[in-house]
Protein backbone atom coordinates (compact mmCIF):
# COMPACT_ATOMS: atom_id res chain seq x y z
CA UNK A 1 0.00 0.00 0.00
CA UNK A 2 3.13 2.05 0.23
CA UNK A 3 5.74 2.93 -1.67
CA UNK A 4 9.67 3.59 -1.16
CA UNK A 5 10.63 7.16 -0.28
CA UNK A 6 14.06 8.41 0.40
CA UNK A 7 14.85 10.51 3.10
CA UNK A 8 18.20 12.77 2.73
CA UNK A 9 20.11 14.46 5.77
CA UNK A 10 21.23 17.26 3.82
CA UNK A 11 23.35 20.23 5.57
CA UNK A 12 22.62 23.96 4.71
CA UNK A 13 25.85 25.09 2.52
CA UNK A 14 26.00 25.03 -0.84
CA UNK A 15 27.04 22.47 -2.92
CA UNK A 16 25.70 19.78 -0.77
CA UNK A 17 22.10 19.27 -2.52
CA UNK A 18 24.07 18.92 -6.04
CA UNK A 19 26.09 16.52 -4.41
CA UNK A 20 23.24 14.27 -4.08
CA UNK A 21 21.60 15.50 -7.23
CA UNK A 22 24.85 14.53 -8.87
CA UNK A 23 25.01 10.72 -7.84
CA UNK A 24 21.64 10.00 -8.82
CA UNK A 25 22.31 11.49 -12.15
CA UNK A 26 25.18 9.18 -12.53
CA UNK A 27 22.95 6.50 -11.66
CA UNK A 28 20.37 6.78 -13.98
CA UNK A 29 17.82 7.74 -11.56
CA UNK A 30 14.67 9.58 -12.40
CA UNK A 31 13.26 11.82 -9.80
CA UNK A 32 9.70 11.88 -10.18
CA UNK A 33 8.86 14.06 -6.75
CA UNK A 34 10.39 15.38 -4.21
CA UNK A 35 10.43 17.94 -1.01
CA UNK A 36 12.83 19.65 1.25
CA UNK A 37 11.47 20.32 4.95
CA UNK A 38 14.08 22.62 5.72
CA UNK A 39 15.53 24.15 9.39
CA UNK A 40 18.28 26.77 9.81
CA UNK A 41 20.65 24.59 9.98
CA UNK A 42 20.01 21.36 7.16
CA UNK A 43 17.70 20.06 5.38
CA UNK A 44 15.73 16.44 4.98
CA UNK A 45 15.36 16.01 1.54
CA UNK A 46 12.49 13.70 0.41
CA UNK A 47 12.17 12.19 -2.63
CA UNK A 48 10.21 9.94 -4.66
CA UNK A 49 12.26 8.18 -7.64
CA UNK A 50 12.24 5.93 -10.54
CA UNK A 51 14.07 3.05 -8.80
CA UNK A 52 14.66 3.56 -4.39
CA UNK A 53 16.34 0.54 -3.88
CA UNK A 54 19.32 1.38 -6.21
CA UNK A 55 19.32 5.05 -5.78
CA UNK A 56 19.69 4.32 -1.76
CA UNK A 57 22.71 2.33 -2.32
CA UNK A 58 24.17 4.61 -4.51
CA UNK A 59 23.92 7.19 -2.29
CA UNK A 60 25.21 5.42 0.80
CA UNK A 61 28.20 4.76 -1.31
CA UNK A 62 28.80 8.08 -1.98
CA UNK A 63 28.56 8.98 2.30
CA UNK A 64 25.59 10.15 1.98
CA UNK A 65 22.74 9.64 4.93
CA UNK A 66 19.95 8.19 3.87
CA UNK A 67 17.20 5.93 4.32
CA UNK A 68 14.28 4.57 2.77
CA UNK A 69 10.35 4.84 4.49
CA UNK A 70 7.08 3.62 3.47
CA UNK A 71 4.81 6.39 2.33
CA UNK A 72 0.95 6.14 1.02
CA UNK A 73 0.64 7.39 -2.40
CA UNK A 74 -2.78 8.44 -2.86
CA UNK A 75 -4.48 8.62 -6.33
CA UNK A 76 -7.23 11.11 -7.11
CA UNK A 77 -8.48 12.88 -9.47
CA UNK A 78 -6.78 15.71 -11.16
CA UNK A 79 -9.96 18.42 -10.17
CA UNK A 80 -10.40 20.46 -7.72
CA UNK A 81 -11.15 19.78 -4.21
CA UNK A 82 -9.99 16.22 -4.33
CA UNK A 83 -7.33 16.80 -1.85
CA UNK A 84 -9.54 17.99 0.22
CA UNK A 85 -11.49 14.89 0.35
CA UNK A 86 -9.44 12.72 0.49
CA UNK A 87 -7.70 14.23 3.47
CA UNK A 88 -11.06 15.21 5.23
CA UNK A 89 -11.25 11.25 5.39
CA UNK A 90 -8.15 10.90 7.45
CA UNK A 91 -9.27 13.56 9.66
CA UNK A 92 -12.10 12.09 10.40
CA UNK A 93 -10.61 9.45 11.57
CA UNK A 94 -8.64 11.07 13.72
CA UNK A 95 -5.59 10.69 12.30
CA UNK A 96 -2.74 13.74 10.99
CA UNK A 97 -1.04 13.95 8.42
CA UNK A 98 2.76 14.83 9.46
CA UNK A 99 3.83 15.57 5.76
CA UNK A 100 2.44 15.67 2.35
CA UNK A 101 3.38 16.68 -1.22
CA UNK A 102 1.67 15.58 -4.65
CA UNK A 103 2.75 15.43 -8.05
CA UNK A 104 1.09 14.07 -11.02
CA UNK A 105 1.05 10.64 -13.01
CA UNK A 106 -0.27 10.29 -16.42
CA UNK A 107 -3.21 12.63 -15.75
CA UNK A 108 -3.87 11.47 -12.06
CA UNK A 109 -3.15 13.39 -8.43
CA UNK A 110 -0.99 11.22 -6.68
CA UNK A 111 -1.29 12.57 -2.62
CA UNK A 112 2.57 11.54 -1.40
CA UNK A 113 2.16 11.59 2.90
CA UNK A 114 2.93 9.94 5.87
CA UNK A 115 0.53 9.83 9.50
CA UNK A 116 1.32 9.62 13.10
CA UNK A 117 -0.44 6.21 12.73
CA UNK A 118 0.38 4.35 9.67
CA UNK A 119 -1.77 1.34 10.32
CA UNK A 120 -4.80 2.98 11.31
CA UNK A 121 -4.04 5.06 7.71
CA UNK A 122 -4.16 1.64 6.14
CA UNK A 123 -7.16 0.37 7.43
CA UNK A 124 -8.88 3.59 6.71
CA UNK A 125 -7.65 3.40 2.82
CA UNK A 126 -9.15 0.10 2.45
CA UNK A 127 -12.26 0.21 4.13
CA UNK A 128 -12.80 3.64 2.18
CA UNK A 129 -11.87 1.41 -0.55
CA UNK A 130 -9.40 4.68 -1.63
CA UNK A 131 -6.46 3.98 -4.53
CA UNK A 132 -3.40 3.83 -4.39
CA UNK A 133 0.34 3.31 -5.95
CA UNK A 134 2.83 0.96 -5.96
CA UNK A 135 6.16 1.04 -6.45
CA UNK A 136 6.05 -1.00 -9.87
CA UNK A 137 3.65 2.62 -11.11
CA UNK A 138 6.99 4.24 -10.55
CA UNK A 139 9.64 1.85 -12.22
CA UNK A 140 7.03 1.74 -15.09
CA UNK A 141 7.60 4.99 -16.03
CA UNK A 142 11.32 4.38 -16.86
CA UNK B 1 45.33 50.07 51.98
CA UNK B 2 47.18 46.40 52.49
CA UNK B 3 44.70 43.80 54.48
CA UNK B 4 47.67 42.08 56.19
CA UNK B 5 51.53 44.16 55.97
CA UNK B 6 53.42 41.31 58.41
CA UNK B 7 53.20 38.84 54.98
CA UNK B 8 52.35 40.70 52.22
CA UNK B 9 55.38 43.13 52.49
CA UNK B 10 57.39 40.81 54.15
CA UNK B 11 61.09 40.88 53.22
CA UNK B 12 62.36 38.66 50.23
CA UNK B 13 64.61 36.87 52.82
CA UNK B 14 61.43 36.52 56.10
CA UNK B 15 59.39 35.38 53.28
CA UNK B 16 62.17 32.39 51.60
CA UNK B 17 62.47 31.37 55.07
CA UNK B 18 59.02 30.99 56.30
CA UNK B 19 58.31 29.10 52.96
CA UNK B 20 61.20 26.66 53.79
CA UNK B 21 59.52 25.87 56.90
CA UNK B 22 56.29 25.58 55.66
CA UNK B 23 57.23 23.62 52.43
CA UNK B 24 59.00 20.78 55.01
CA UNK B 25 55.96 20.44 57.18
CA UNK B 26 53.05 20.30 54.27
CA UNK B 27 55.92 17.85 52.54
CA UNK B 28 56.11 15.88 56.34
CA UNK B 29 51.77 16.28 56.15
CA UNK B 30 51.37 14.70 52.83
CA UNK B 31 54.10 12.05 53.06
CA UNK B 32 52.28 10.91 56.08
CA UNK B 33 48.49 11.22 55.27
CA UNK B 34 48.30 10.62 51.06
CA UNK B 35 49.75 7.19 50.36
CA UNK B 36 50.09 8.51 46.37
CA UNK B 37 52.83 11.64 47.63
CA UNK B 38 54.13 8.47 50.08
CA UNK B 39 54.49 6.16 47.03
CA UNK B 40 55.97 9.30 45.07
CA UNK B 41 58.31 10.32 47.24
CA UNK B 42 59.58 6.96 48.36
CA UNK B 43 60.24 6.12 44.72
CA UNK B 44 62.47 9.32 44.70
CA UNK B 45 63.93 8.53 47.88
CA UNK B 46 63.06 11.52 49.36
CA UNK B 47 62.29 11.43 53.49
CA UNK B 48 60.74 14.89 54.45
CA UNK B 49 63.73 15.72 56.30
CA UNK B 50 65.19 16.23 52.87
CA UNK B 51 62.92 18.76 52.67
CA UNK B 52 64.51 22.05 53.75
CA UNK B 53 64.62 25.38 52.53
CA UNK B 54 62.67 26.37 49.16
CA UNK B 55 65.04 25.62 46.76
CA UNK B 56 64.95 22.02 48.01
CA UNK B 57 60.94 22.39 45.83
CA UNK B 58 63.01 21.31 43.17
CA UNK B 59 63.86 17.83 44.54
CA UNK B 60 59.85 17.27 44.71
CA UNK B 61 57.76 15.48 42.05
CA UNK B 62 55.29 16.84 40.19
CA UNK B 63 51.34 16.87 40.32
CA UNK B 64 48.91 16.57 37.36
CA UNK B 65 45.38 17.11 36.72
CA UNK B 66 45.50 13.31 35.40
CA UNK B 67 46.83 12.29 39.31
CA UNK B 68 43.75 14.15 40.36
CA UNK B 69 41.24 11.84 37.86
CA UNK B 70 43.77 8.48 38.92
CA UNK B 71 42.88 9.45 42.15
CA UNK B 72 38.88 9.83 42.28
CA UNK B 73 37.09 11.30 44.50
CA UNK B 74 38.99 11.45 47.53
CA UNK B 75 42.66 9.88 46.71
CA UNK B 76 44.40 13.13 46.84
CA UNK B 77 42.50 14.19 50.58
CA UNK B 78 44.90 14.46 53.33
CA UNK B 79 42.28 14.97 56.19
CA UNK B 80 40.16 13.55 57.32
CA UNK B 81 36.93 13.40 56.02
CA UNK B 82 35.53 14.58 59.71
CA UNK B 83 37.33 17.24 59.50
CA UNK B 84 36.30 18.48 56.08
CA UNK B 85 33.40 21.41 56.23
CA UNK B 86 33.16 22.06 51.84
CA UNK B 87 34.01 20.21 48.92
CA UNK B 88 33.91 22.00 45.63
CA UNK B 89 34.03 19.80 42.51
CA UNK B 90 35.73 21.98 38.99
CA UNK B 91 35.71 19.75 35.63
CA UNK B 92 38.05 17.27 34.56
CA UNK B 93 38.95 16.08 31.43
CA UNK B 94 36.62 13.49 30.82
CA UNK B 95 33.79 12.18 33.07
CA UNK B 96 34.90 12.77 36.64
CA UNK B 97 35.13 16.34 38.01
CA UNK B 98 38.40 17.37 39.98
CA UNK B 99 37.18 16.93 44.03
CA UNK B 100 38.52 19.78 46.38
CA UNK B 101 37.73 18.87 50.00
CA UNK B 102 39.03 22.28 52.81
CA UNK B 103 38.81 22.34 56.62
CA UNK B 104 37.38 24.85 58.23
CA UNK B 105 41.11 26.23 58.57
CA UNK B 106 41.45 26.04 54.82
CA UNK B 107 38.18 28.23 54.02
CA UNK B 108 39.84 30.94 56.38
CA UNK B 109 42.84 30.76 54.53
CA UNK B 110 40.76 31.35 51.30
CA UNK B 111 38.79 34.28 53.40
CA UNK B 112 41.98 35.91 53.96
CA UNK B 113 43.41 35.88 51.11
CA UNK B 114 40.52 36.86 49.06
CA UNK B 115 40.42 39.88 51.89
CA UNK B 116 44.01 40.53 50.73
CA UNK B 117 42.81 40.59 47.16
CA UNK B 118 39.63 43.17 47.93
CA UNK B 119 41.82 45.56 50.03
CA UNK B 120 44.39 45.75 47.53
CA UNK B 121 41.19 46.89 45.03
CA UNK B 122 40.10 49.48 47.70
CA UNK B 123 36.95 48.10 49.07
CA UNK B 124 35.99 48.22 52.47
CA UNK B 125 33.66 47.82 55.18
CA UNK B 126 31.28 50.37 53.70
CA UNK B 127 31.33 48.88 50.44
CA UNK B 128 28.52 46.95 49.25
CA UNK B 129 28.92 44.52 47.00
CA UNK B 130 28.01 41.89 44.81
CA UNK B 131 29.10 38.32 43.82
CA UNK B 132 28.08 37.88 40.29
CA UNK B 133 30.56 34.09 39.79
CA UNK B 134 28.42 31.34 39.64
CA UNK B 135 27.29 30.19 43.40
CA UNK B 136 27.70 25.81 43.59
CA UNK B 137 30.27 23.94 43.02
CA UNK B 138 32.45 26.13 40.72
CA UNK B 139 34.74 28.06 43.36
CA UNK B 140 34.06 31.18 41.94
CA UNK B 141 30.67 32.31 43.56
CA UNK B 142 31.69 31.30 47.23
CA UNK B 143 35.12 31.85 47.34
CA UNK B 144 34.45 35.83 46.68
CA UNK B 145 31.30 35.96 49.21
CA UNK B 146 33.60 34.63 52.66
CA UNK B 147 36.26 36.98 51.77
CA UNK B 148 33.18 39.94 51.21
CA UNK B 149 32.08 38.54 54.48
CA UNK B 150 35.70 38.56 56.25
CA UNK B 151 36.56 42.41 55.27
CA UNK B 152 32.75 43.21 56.30
CA UNK B 153 31.61 44.49 53.38
CA UNK B 154 28.01 44.20 52.96
CA UNK B 155 27.72 41.20 50.50
CA UNK B 156 25.57 40.35 47.79
CA UNK B 157 25.27 36.73 46.64
CA UNK B 158 23.77 37.94 42.87
CA UNK B 159 25.28 34.43 41.25
CA UNK B 160 24.74 34.71 37.72
CA UNK B 161 21.74 34.87 35.44
CA UNK B 162 19.08 37.41 35.92
CA UNK B 163 20.80 40.38 34.49
CA UNK B 164 17.70 43.13 34.56
CA UNK B 165 17.00 42.27 38.25
CA UNK B 166 20.73 42.78 39.28
CA UNK B 167 21.07 45.57 37.22
CA UNK B 168 17.85 47.14 39.66
CA UNK B 169 19.94 46.22 43.03
CA UNK B 170 23.29 47.40 41.60
CA UNK B 171 21.36 51.23 40.85
CA UNK B 172 18.92 51.17 43.51
CA UNK B 173 21.09 50.01 46.37
CA UNK B 174 24.34 51.77 45.63
CA UNK B 175 26.35 48.90 44.86
CA UNK B 176 30.02 49.94 44.74
CA UNK B 177 32.00 46.49 43.99
CA UNK B 178 31.29 44.00 41.60
CA UNK B 179 33.19 40.30 41.36
CA UNK B 180 32.19 38.70 37.81
CA UNK B 181 33.49 37.12 34.64
CA UNK B 182 35.16 40.17 32.49
CA UNK B 183 32.71 39.18 29.38
CA UNK B 184 29.88 38.87 32.10
CA UNK B 185 31.18 42.87 32.93
CA UNK B 186 30.98 43.69 29.47
CA UNK B 187 27.53 42.00 29.09
CA UNK B 188 25.83 43.74 31.77
CA UNK B 189 26.97 47.66 30.05
CA UNK B 190 25.02 46.28 27.07
CA UNK B 191 22.05 45.09 29.05
CA UNK B 192 22.29 49.07 30.87
CA UNK B 193 22.48 50.60 27.23
CA UNK B 194 19.68 48.64 26.56
CA UNK B 195 17.36 49.75 29.69
CA UNK B 196 18.59 52.98 29.21
CA UNK B 197 20.86 53.26 32.81
CA UNK B 198 23.86 55.52 32.33
CA UNK B 199 26.83 54.91 34.11
CA UNK B 200 25.83 58.44 35.98
CA UNK B 201 22.42 56.30 37.41
CA UNK B 202 25.26 54.08 39.08
CA UNK B 203 27.53 53.90 42.19
CA UNK B 204 30.45 50.55 41.09
CA UNK B 205 33.40 51.71 41.64
CA UNK B 206 35.23 48.83 41.96
CA UNK B 207 35.25 45.48 39.89
CA UNK B 208 37.44 41.85 40.91
CA UNK B 209 37.18 40.11 37.16
CA UNK B 210 38.87 36.98 36.74
CA UNK B 211 37.61 32.71 35.76
CA UNK B 212 38.59 33.68 32.32
CA UNK B 213 41.24 35.70 30.34
CA UNK B 214 40.63 39.00 29.18
CA UNK B 215 43.25 41.63 27.76
CA UNK B 216 44.19 45.77 28.42
CA UNK B 217 41.76 46.53 25.75
CA UNK B 218 38.68 44.88 27.76
CA UNK B 219 39.69 46.36 30.46
CA UNK B 220 39.68 50.19 29.45
CA UNK B 221 36.34 48.90 27.53
CA UNK B 222 34.79 48.19 31.20
CA UNK B 223 36.24 50.66 33.00
CA UNK B 224 34.66 53.32 30.75
CA UNK B 225 31.22 51.97 30.23
CA UNK B 226 30.74 50.81 33.83
CA UNK B 227 32.38 53.80 35.26
CA UNK B 228 34.63 51.62 38.06
CA UNK B 229 38.34 50.53 38.11
CA UNK B 230 38.49 46.90 37.09
CA UNK B 231 40.92 44.84 38.57
CA UNK B 232 42.65 41.08 37.68
CA UNK B 233 41.58 37.99 40.52
CA UNK B 234 43.30 35.02 39.64
CA UNK B 235 42.35 31.40 41.41
CA UNK B 236 42.14 27.49 40.73
CA UNK B 237 40.08 25.57 42.46
CA UNK B 238 42.86 22.48 42.86
CA UNK B 239 44.98 25.03 44.79
CA UNK B 240 42.35 26.93 46.50
CA UNK B 241 39.19 29.01 44.31
CA UNK B 242 39.69 32.68 43.48
CA UNK B 243 42.33 34.90 44.87
CA UNK B 244 45.62 32.97 44.94
CA UNK B 245 46.82 36.23 43.37
CA UNK B 246 45.11 39.55 42.92
CA UNK B 247 45.95 43.19 41.28
CA UNK B 248 47.09 46.30 43.06
CA UNK B 249 46.17 49.82 42.80
CA UNK B 250 49.02 49.77 39.96
CA UNK B 251 46.73 47.48 37.65
CA UNK B 252 50.51 45.68 36.39
CA UNK B 253 50.95 42.21 37.75
CA UNK B 254 48.75 40.00 40.22
CA UNK B 255 50.48 39.77 43.46
CA UNK B 256 50.51 36.26 44.64
CA UNK B 257 49.69 34.86 47.99
CA UNK B 258 52.75 33.55 48.30
CA UNK B 259 52.97 32.47 51.99
CA UNK B 260 50.61 29.97 51.27
CA UNK B 261 50.87 29.33 47.39
CA UNK B 262 54.32 29.04 46.11
CA UNK B 263 54.61 29.60 42.66
CA UNK B 264 57.14 28.51 39.82
CA UNK B 265 57.64 28.76 36.37
CA UNK B 266 58.77 25.70 34.54
CA UNK B 267 59.29 24.87 31.08
CA UNK B 268 56.39 22.71 29.98
CA UNK B 269 58.38 20.07 27.67
CA UNK B 270 61.65 19.81 29.97
CA UNK B 271 59.89 20.59 33.28
CA UNK B 272 62.86 22.25 34.01
CA UNK B 273 62.01 25.16 36.30
CA UNK B 274 62.18 28.94 34.15
CA UNK B 275 63.93 32.27 36.18
CA UNK B 276 62.04 35.07 36.72
CA UNK B 277 60.61 37.11 33.64
CA UNK B 278 60.67 34.08 31.80
CA UNK B 279 57.22 32.49 30.46
CA UNK B 280 56.15 29.18 30.85
CA UNK B 281 54.09 27.10 32.51
CA UNK B 282 53.00 28.10 36.08
CA UNK B 283 53.17 25.67 39.36
CA UNK B 284 51.81 26.29 42.41
CA UNK B 285 52.95 24.21 45.91
CA UNK B 286 49.92 24.50 48.62
CA UNK B 287 52.33 25.40 51.76
CA UNK B 288 49.43 25.76 54.23
CA UNK B 289 46.76 23.94 52.87
CA UNK B 290 45.18 20.72 55.07
CA UNK B 291 42.21 19.39 53.32
CA UNK B 292 44.04 19.03 49.54
CA UNK B 293 47.31 19.55 49.54
CA UNK B 294 49.19 19.60 46.34
CA UNK B 295 53.05 19.53 46.08
CA UNK B 296 53.74 20.77 42.29
CA UNK B 297 50.50 21.43 40.92
CA UNK B 298 50.91 22.08 36.99
CA UNK B 299 48.27 24.64 36.51
CA UNK B 300 48.86 24.28 32.76
CA UNK B 301 48.26 28.28 32.76
CA UNK B 302 51.26 29.95 30.44
CA UNK B 303 52.50 33.22 32.38
CA UNK B 304 55.90 34.93 33.78
CA UNK B 305 56.84 35.69 37.41
CA UNK B 306 57.22 39.61 36.62
CA UNK B 307 60.89 40.59 37.92
CA UNK B 308 61.78 43.56 40.51
CA UNK B 309 59.46 45.38 42.96
CA UNK B 310 55.92 47.07 43.33
CA UNK B 311 55.27 50.53 43.60
CA UNK B 312 52.34 49.71 46.05
CA UNK B 313 54.91 48.30 48.76
CA UNK B 314 53.78 44.87 48.53
CA UNK B 315 56.73 42.41 48.13
CA UNK B 316 54.73 39.35 47.11
CA UNK B 317 55.69 38.43 43.73
CA UNK B 318 53.23 39.11 41.04
CA UNK B 319 52.33 37.28 37.96
CA UNK B 320 51.79 38.38 34.75
CA UNK B 321 48.29 37.99 32.50
CA UNK B 322 47.87 34.21 31.80
CA UNK B 323 48.99 34.21 28.11
CA UNK B 324 47.76 30.89 27.03
CA UNK B 325 47.56 26.98 27.84
CA UNK B 326 49.78 24.17 27.80
CA UNK B 327 47.02 21.60 27.42
CA UNK B 328 43.81 22.42 24.93
CA UNK B 329 41.72 23.39 28.10
CA UNK B 330 38.87 26.54 27.13
CA UNK B 331 37.45 28.90 29.73
CA UNK B 332 33.77 29.27 27.99
CA UNK B 333 31.70 31.81 30.24
CA UNK B 334 34.35 31.20 33.35
CA UNK B 335 33.85 27.47 33.48
CA UNK B 336 36.73 25.38 32.02
CA UNK B 337 35.96 22.86 29.06
CA UNK B 338 38.03 20.13 27.87
CA UNK B 339 37.55 18.96 24.18
CA UNK B 340 37.97 15.34 25.44
CA UNK B 341 34.68 15.63 27.74
CA UNK B 342 32.92 16.70 24.91
CA UNK B 343 34.20 13.18 23.12
CA UNK B 344 33.22 11.39 25.69
CA UNK B 345 29.44 12.47 24.93
CA UNK B 346 30.28 11.94 21.54
CA UNK B 347 31.60 8.65 21.85
CA UNK B 348 28.77 7.46 24.12
CA UNK B 349 25.97 8.05 21.47
CA UNK B 350 26.13 5.35 18.50
CA UNK B 351 24.19 7.71 17.09
CA UNK B 352 27.28 10.29 15.75
CA UNK B 353 30.68 8.98 14.41
CA UNK B 354 33.47 9.46 16.60
CA UNK B 355 34.53 12.87 14.96
CA UNK B 356 33.32 16.66 16.54
CA UNK B 357 34.46 19.85 16.23
CA UNK B 358 33.92 22.64 19.10
CA UNK B 359 33.13 26.38 17.94
CA UNK B 360 33.85 28.84 20.29
CA UNK B 361 32.70 32.11 20.02
CA UNK B 362 31.55 35.67 22.03
CA UNK B 363 28.25 36.78 20.40
CA UNK B 364 27.11 40.55 22.21
CA UNK B 365 30.25 39.57 24.81
CA UNK B 366 28.75 36.32 25.95
CA UNK B 367 30.45 32.75 24.97
CA UNK B 368 28.84 30.59 22.72
CA UNK B 369 29.76 27.22 22.58
CA UNK B 370 28.47 25.02 19.34
CA UNK B 371 29.23 21.45 18.84
CA UNK B 372 28.92 20.29 15.45
CA UNK B 373 28.86 16.41 14.91
CA UNK B 374 28.48 13.75 12.29
CA UNK B 375 25.54 11.68 11.92
CA UNK B 376 26.36 8.62 11.89
CA UNK B 377 25.25 7.02 8.37
CA UNK B 378 23.90 3.46 10.09
CA UNK B 379 21.96 5.39 12.09
CA UNK B 380 20.25 7.77 9.87
CA UNK B 381 16.92 5.62 9.54
CA UNK B 382 14.07 5.89 7.90
CA UNK B 383 12.44 7.32 11.19
CA UNK B 384 14.29 10.87 10.55
CA UNK B 385 12.27 11.74 7.57
CA UNK B 386 11.14 14.62 9.53
CA UNK B 387 13.43 17.54 10.91
CA UNK B 388 11.30 16.89 14.29
CA UNK B 389 12.88 13.53 14.69
CA UNK B 390 16.37 14.77 13.76
CA UNK B 391 16.13 17.81 16.90
CA UNK B 392 15.15 14.83 19.47
CA UNK B 393 18.49 13.41 18.16
CA UNK B 394 19.92 16.93 18.76
CA UNK B 395 18.24 17.71 22.05
CA UNK B 396 19.59 14.32 23.21
CA UNK B 397 23.13 15.35 22.69
CA UNK B 398 22.55 18.73 23.79
CA UNK B 399 21.15 17.34 27.17
CA UNK B 400 24.48 15.08 27.51
CA UNK B 401 26.69 17.71 26.83
CA UNK B 402 25.13 20.05 29.31
CA UNK B 403 25.22 17.85 32.50
CA UNK B 404 28.78 16.68 31.39
CA UNK B 405 30.11 20.15 30.56
CA UNK B 406 27.96 22.21 33.24
CA UNK B 407 27.18 25.25 30.30
CA UNK B 408 24.53 24.61 27.86
CA UNK B 409 26.07 23.92 23.68
CA UNK B 410 24.81 24.12 20.87
CA UNK B 411 24.44 21.01 18.55
CA UNK B 412 25.19 21.42 14.52
CA UNK B 413 24.23 18.08 13.40
CA UNK B 414 26.53 17.22 10.02
CA UNK B 415 26.26 14.88 6.87
CA UNK B 416 28.96 11.97 7.65
CA UNK B 417 32.60 12.68 6.70
CA UNK B 418 32.31 16.61 6.55
CA UNK B 419 34.44 16.73 9.76
CA UNK B 420 37.78 16.88 8.85
CA UNK B 421 39.40 14.06 11.03
CA UNK B 422 41.65 15.54 13.86
CA UNK B 423 45.36 15.85 12.95
CA UNK B 424 46.17 16.83 16.78
CA UNK B 425 44.14 18.34 19.88
CA UNK B 426 44.05 21.41 18.32
CA UNK B 427 42.19 20.21 15.26
CA UNK B 428 38.77 19.49 17.70
CA UNK B 429 38.46 23.44 18.11
CA UNK B 430 37.83 26.46 16.42
CA UNK B 431 37.89 29.61 18.95
CA UNK B 432 36.89 32.52 17.00
CA UNK B 433 36.76 35.16 20.04
CA UNK B 434 38.79 38.09 19.30
CA UNK B 435 40.34 38.72 23.10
Amino acid sequence: MTIPQLSIFIENRSGTLITVLNVLKQAGIQIIASTIADTAEYGIYRLICSEPMRACEELKKAGVAVALSGVFALEIDDQPGRAADAVKTFSEAGISITYMYSFLLRGKGILVFRTDDNDHAAAVITSNQLKTIDESALTALV
Amino acid sequence: MIWNPNKECMSRDEMSALQGKRLHKIVEYVYHNVPFYRNKLQELDIRPDDIQTIEDIKKLPFTTKKDLRDNYPFGLQAAPQSQIIRIHASSGTTGNPTIVGYTRKDIGVWSECMARCLTAYGVTRDDIFSVAYGYGLFTGGLGAHYGVEHIGASCIPAGTGNTEKHLKLIRDLGITGLACTPSYALYLAETMDKLGIRKEDIKLRVGAFGAEPWTENMRQEIQERLGLKGYNIYGLSEVMGPSVSYECQMQHGSHICEDHFYPEIINPVTLEPLPAGQSGELVFTTLTKEGMPVLRYRTRDLCSLLPGTCDCGRTAVRMSRIEGRSDDMLIIRGINVFPSQVESVVLSMPEFAPRYMLVVDRVNNLDTLQVQVEIRQEFFTGVFDTPAAVDQLEKKLAAKLKSVLSIAAKVQLKAPGTIERSQGKSAHVIDKRKL
